[in-house]
Order: C-alpha cells, then structure tokens, then sequence
C-alpha cells in the first residue's frame, strides 16, 4: 500500500466521522462547524487526485463563501436548535438505514466493477488537474455549458434578493 | 495509486450519509448541510473517475457542480429565513400549508 494509499484511507475516516457529526449532531453550530471539517477533507481528497485547482476551489469556495453564508443563516435564525432528531418513529428509522444500505451495498458493486487500473502519476498528461489545462478546457469544449451557468448566477441572484427582502406592509 | 473503487465506495458511503441525513432530520437548515453533502460525494465520485480516465472532462463536470452548489445555498438559505420570518421556525413539519 502505498503513502498515497494511506492517505487516502485515512482522509475517508476523517470525512465519514464529520459526516456522521454533520448528520446526527444535535446543536445546528456544530453541524455546519463540521461540515466545514468535511469540505476541507474532500479538498484532501481532491489533492490526492491530483486535482490542484478543484482543491483551491474547494477550499475557496466551499470552505470559505458558502459555509460564511451557512453559519449566517445558522446564527440568525434560532442556533438553539429545534427539530432534534429522535421524533421519528422507530420503523421510519429502520426503513430508513435498510434501504440506504441496500443502495450503498449496490452503489458498492457496480465500483467494484471498475477496478480497471487508472494510469500512473508520470503517465498524466502535464499540467493535469492545473488551472491552464482547465481554463483551456471550459472556454473551448465547454464554453456553452459556462455561459449558462453565469446566467444560473445571475437568476439565483435575483431569487435570493427577491425572496429574502423584507414584506412590504 | 488508489484505485477508482475504493474512491467510488467512499463517495457512495458519503452520499448515503447525506441521503440518511435529508431523511432523519427535521431542522431545514442541517437538511441543507446534508444536502450539500451529497453534492460533494457527487463531486468526489467526478473527480475519482477523471483520475482514473485521465482525462480532465470530470473535473470541468466537478466545477460545475459547484457553480450550482453555490446558487442553490443563496436561493435555499433566503427561502429559509422568508420561511422563518412568517413561522419563527425551521421545522419542516410545521411547513405544511400546501398540503391539502
């Protein structure tokens, strides 16, 4: 097994534990505090990948502008946290974690099909996962999928003002 | 080198926790933060496959999906305080007027 291998395996402990907080913590706080744990894991999982700028992004982006935006929301609307799980029924519980297995122990399966043995590091195209290679990639091959998403940008800029302004009464 | 299974299986185990999340809670705002989850899991499962491929489409396809990440947190987030300011609450239970 290799050191990268190593890293792997322990970032996926660390991403699944901040998962679980996220998931089953109580407090709202300390669920998008551990979120923002959880991206920072997938950004290390990103950097093994050899994915530098999605790992800056991911810091960025992620970690920095929508987890701000998240613990705003989270301190402004009541952080002393209602709708704790555990109201639900025991049978809705059990529904709930069987099928999910179900589908994992699937999603696992169809994986295991791909084990197809992915080139090594010095095989790479240079400049993989760079932000040259990518920047050349989104304004040639995909430079209609860009210009639509910057006008996704600007349609959910609206929305958030529209829907988050004060009633006019 | 790691395998792109063993990236597919940790993105599913990830996925999945986001799903249980969306379906175990109440609070909409930690069932935004599971839904998010589930977009990085998505993410992981793109840039795994890049990898694994070489070739850098998945990536482009991993951006993009932060693009509609980010859109969908500032449209989510006021929908939650617009839903907040008329019910002093984020419980999606009480959130039941359309329902006949």
């Amino acid at each position: 097994m290799s050191g990268r291998e190593l890293a792997f395996w322990a970032d996926a402990i660390i991403a699944i534990m901040t998962a679980l907080v996220v998931i089953l913590h109580r407090n709202p706080v300390v669920s998008a505090l551990s979120l923002v744990a959880h991206l920072c894991s997938v950004a290390v999982f990103f950097l093994l990948l050899d994915a530098t700028f999605l790992f800056a992004v991911q810091i960025i982006l992620y970690a920095g502008a929508i987890m701000v935006l998240f613990l705003f929301v989270v301190m402004l609307v009541d952080p002393a946290g209602e709708g704790v799980a555990g109201r639900i029924g025991r049978a809705q519980m059990a529904i709930t974690l069987g099928g999910s297995l179900v589908l994992l122990l699937a999603m696992g399966r169809g994986a295991a099909a791909m084990t197809a043995g992915s080139p090594a590091a010095a095989d790479l195209p240079a400049g993989y996962g760079g932000i040259k290679s990518l920047g050349r990639l989104l304004f040639t091959e995909y430079l209609f999928p860009f210009e639509v998403a910057s006008i996704l940008l600007l349609v959910a800029m609206i929305g958030a003002l529209y829907m988050g302004r004060r009633e006019a009464d | 080198m790691i395998p792109t299974s063993s990236v597919m299986i940790v993105s599913a185990i990830l996925f999945v926790l986001g799903l249980v999340g969306v379906l175990i809670r109440r609070n909409a705002l930690v069932i935004f933060m599971s839904i998010e989850l589930m977009l990085n899991a998505a993410n992981l499962a793109f840039v795994g496959a890049a990898r694994g491929l070489g070739s850098m489409d998945g990536q482009l396809f991993a951006f993009f999906v932060m693009t509609v990440a980010a859109a969908e947190a500032a449209v989510g987030l006021a929908i939650i305080i617009a839903l907040f300011r008329k019910r002093r609450s984020t419980d999606v239970d009480g959130a039941s007027q359309l329902k006949w």
